[in-house]
């Protein structure tokens, strides 16, 4: 199709300017909604790192802390080796079909609700209204020439943002350090280089994310819109002006001289006022809605102003916009919710939780790994017994220290000891003092008679004199030369 | 294709004005921070290249403002790492070898350092896993010829074995029995020899052999076929064959007889690296406890080495 002339354009820049968003305040259902999800999350995220958990002399007393120098994770009771590694993958899966679960049902609710993009920006912004004022105020400031008066309110705001922006680097780093040790240390300049460094990023970050970049970060940057415009159906909960209602739009004044030629919309552009990406929803879905509800508030307020029943704009499936628009009544909000594709999202969802809280009920906290060396494969000594050699490991995964039996099975004749022993007092089983929450490494010689398979299967088991009757076992080779040689 | 370029009407964007089979493509304008941004990595780059090593010259490249080169990082950090080894380096160096295995963490540094060292100096002969080939002794096992404890492992390796420059060196030296004995002796020798370890069976030409050994290698090997570590001389009784226990090899060693060397590593290697690969050669499973108690001071190795080169 060819336009008219008028829309041929000769010249158009390559890039353009971030369009100012100065979203208004408001109030009602969702707003609330927002500032208690908001108060959550941000309480979990300040306060997680200094919760207690007393774990004994032997491990740190933080309730959740990722130790990276030690290699373990803590998370209340349970402790998680770097060899459990899959139940980290297992939180992320669960992370992953969580998302697909709630995108399937209520639509971009992370990107509107708890998001720490949305959550900062939010805090942000509302900070921004505590120093400039409303969104008009806000217009006039930035349109206003550089003098005392926009200077303090600019250097207020941004220092006010950038305190906020360096807890949350702050808080950050006490994931993964005993927090009130990392908070003296962070002070007096003995903290890792590396504690430093992502304060500074996260500090950066949060105050150019959350304080200019904001619904550039969603459009643009942020690959989850692009993934969720592919994940939702028509069933799933969108932000939905709803034309067939409001349209023909036109002002109060306007509609009330022509009363039936006019919709409910009385193009007050409130909705487009509070919206924090700086969108109009009337032109209908798109990308940089993140259905944070906030001009379903501002619309409710005029309607219920201008005496007519809320919900022009409201949370609707596009099953339902087709049925409402043929005069109809749309589905009830649980019976979308429940449907069989978001059953099937939580029925995986619930599985692998529920899997992982067995196996994590079934695991043993000890654990064997046994590596037989190959270099030589086998040596002869001089009364013709044959010697192997294995390097051990031992995991003592609770923290204290155990004694541990380590003992060998199948092997006729064998006997066992370690560079610390000899052969002269070797017998068929061995102990060892491991320390708590520790791997102990040790070699271990194994002599067998001369006589035998080449290759011999036979398993070194170890247990724990202590604690769980559980052990672990491994099944490894004993290598023989052939007759003759 | 620009004069189709045009704006389209339900996004008001414009167009890249080409089209194929109806599909047009829009031309939205990139936002600014990215070009921006853009930009910065393109200032990046250039301070990057006016700092370190870039341009490719005819020889080497420019040097860059700071003078970086992954050499000289190389030799920083090496100093770095050995300032930081410097206090185990200090306390190797002055514990005496046989008291090493009372300091464990001593001992661990010690292991790991000989395993290093014994990669760079002694795999050529003894093979990477110190097992040794035919005329390389095996380092694994229990059996050796010039004595496996800590002391006399490092006394082999300062001094090394038949060193001709060296007077301190292991020295011993079997006879070429070939025109000393005739070829009906060396057959009964050897036969003889093969029973002592069991591996041949006693029979008239080994039980004719007994005597010939009596005489001509009990001096060394022992009356029984023992050994004698003294003189470097092989149990014969045993299931070790350095160069081979078949008759064949037997009697080639009888006849030529063998004359294995190895170096003396002090001229070559510091104390420090010598003492750390006595400590991993002991801890490779064949090491024999200290023949001396462990608090004794520690013997003039020349003086416990009782050979003295003809």
């Amino acid at each position: 199709m060819s336009g008219p002339d008028d829309l041929i354009a000769p010249h158009q820049p390559l890039y353009e300017a971030r369009k100012g968003v100065y979203p208004k305040a408001v109030d009602g259902f969702f707003r609330r909604l927002k500032w208690a999800i908001m108060a959550v999350t941000l309480a979990i995220y300040y306060i997680t790192p200094w919760i207690r958990w007393d774990r004994g002399p032997y491990a740190p007393d933080q309730a959740v802390l990722v130790d990276l120098a030690n290699r373990r994770f803590y998370m209340f009771q349970i402790e998680i080796w770097p060899h459990e590694f899959y139940y980290v993958v297992g939180l992320l899966v669960m992370a992953g079909i969580g998302l697909f679960l709630l995108t399937s049902a209520v639509g971009r609710a992370w990107c509107g609700y708890s998001c720490p993009q949305t959550v900062w920006t939010d805090l942000f912004q509302h900070v921004e209204r505590f120093i400039d004022g409303d969104r008009n105020a806000q217009i006039r400031l930035a349109k206003a020439k550089w003098g005392p008066g926009k200077i303090t309110k600019r250097l207020g705001k941004w220092s006010i943002w950038l305190f906020i922006a360096f807890w949350t680097g702050g808080a950050w780093i006490m994931y993964f350090a005993d927090a009130p040790t990392l908070v003296r240390d962070f002070w007096s300049g003995d903290a890792a280089p590396a504690a430093y460094a992502t304060v500074g990023i996260l500090t950066a970050t949060t105050f150019v994310f959350g304080g200019f970049l904001r619904e550039q970060v969603c459009i643009y940057m942020c690959p989850w819109p692009r993934i969720q415009t592919a994940m939702m159906d028509e069933k799933s909960l969108l932000v939905t002006y709803k034309d067939w209602r409001g349209e023909q739009r036109g002002s109060l004044k306007t509609a009330q001289a022509d009363p039936k030629a006019f919709g409910d919309c009385i193009d007050c552009n409130q909705c487009v006022a509070v919206c924090p990406t700086g969108i109009d929803i009337r032109e209908g879905p798109q990308i940089g809605c993140i259905t944070c509800a906030l001009c379903i508030d501002a619309c409710d307020t005029v309607m219920e102003q201008i005496g007519k029943p809320r919900g022009l704009i409201d949370y609707c499936t596009l099953d339902d916009a087709d049925v409402e628009k043929k005069g109809g009544t749309g589905h009830p909000v649980l019976k979308t919710l429940f449907r069989p594709r978001t059953m099937i999202y939580f029925g995986i969802w619930t599985s692998i939780g529920l899997a992982m809280l067995f196996t994590l009920g079934q695991r043993t906290r000890l654990d064997l790994a046994v590596q037989h060396e190959r270099n030589p494969v086998y040596v002869r000594l001089s009364d013709g017994t044959i010697r192997n050699n294995y390097t051990l490991k031992i995991r003592n995964m609770e923290t204290r220290p155990r004694i541990v039996d380590v003992y060998i099975q199948g092997l006729p004749g064998a006997v066992l000891w370690t560079p610390d022993g000899s052969r002269e007092f070797a017998k068929q089983s061995i102990n060892f003092a491991v320390a708590p929450d520790a791997v102990h490494r040790v070699q271990l010689f194994i002599a067998a008679p001369e006589t035998g398979p080449t290759s011999a299967e036979f398993a070194i088991s170890t247990r724990a004199r202590t604690g769980d009757n559980k052990g672990d076992s491994d099944t490894v080779i004993f290598e023989r030369p052939e007759a003759g040689q | 294709m620009t004069e189709n370029k045009r704006i389209d009407a339900a996004t008001g964007t414009q167009t890249v004005g080409h089209e194929w089979d109806g599909i047009e493509e829009l031309d939205t304008p990139m936002p600014r921070w990215w070009v921006i941004s853009f930009w910065a990595t393109i200032v990046w780059g250039i301070i990057y290249v006016l700092l370190y090593p870039a341009i490719p010259m005819l020889n080497g490249a420019t040097p860059g403002l700071w003078n970086w080169t992954s050499r000289g990082q190389l030799e920083q950090e090496l100093k770095a790492e050995t300032l930081r080894r410097a206090p185990v380096t200090r306390a190797l160096a002055a514990i005496p070898v046989e008291q090493l295995a009372g300091n464990e963490k001593l001992y661990q540094a010690a292991i790991e350092g000989g395993r290093a060292a014994f990669k760079v100096h002694c795999v050529q002969c003894h093979g990477s896993g110190a097992a040794g080939s035919t005329g390389y002794p095996n380092l694994n096992d229990d059996d050796w010829l010039w004595g496996g404890d800590l002391p006399a492992i490092h006394t082999t390796l300062t001094h090394g074995i038949r060193q001709p420059d060296h007077d301190a060196t292991r020295f011993s030296q079997m006879p070429a029995f070939e025109g000393v004995l005739s070829a009906r002796e060396v057959d009964a020798v050897v036969g003889y020899v093969q029973t002592l370890s069991g591996k041949a069976r006693p029979n008239a030409i080994s039980a004719s052999g007994e005597a010939i050994f009596a005489n001509n290698c009990a001096s060394c090997h022992g009356v029984q076929g023992k050994g004698m570590r003294e003189f470097g001389a092989p149990n014969l009784t045993d299931k070790i064959w350095l160069y081979g226990g078949d008759e064949a090899s037997l009697k080639t060693t009888v006849n030529k007889a063998r004359y294995g060397v190895m170096p003396r590593w002090n001229n070559r290697l510091d104390p420090i690296t010598i003492k750390m690969l006595a400590v991993y050669v002991h801890s490779l499973g064949g090491g024999e406890a200290n023949a001396v108690p462990d608090k004794a001071v520690a013997p003039d190795p020349a003086k416990v080495v009782a050979n003295v080169r003809p």
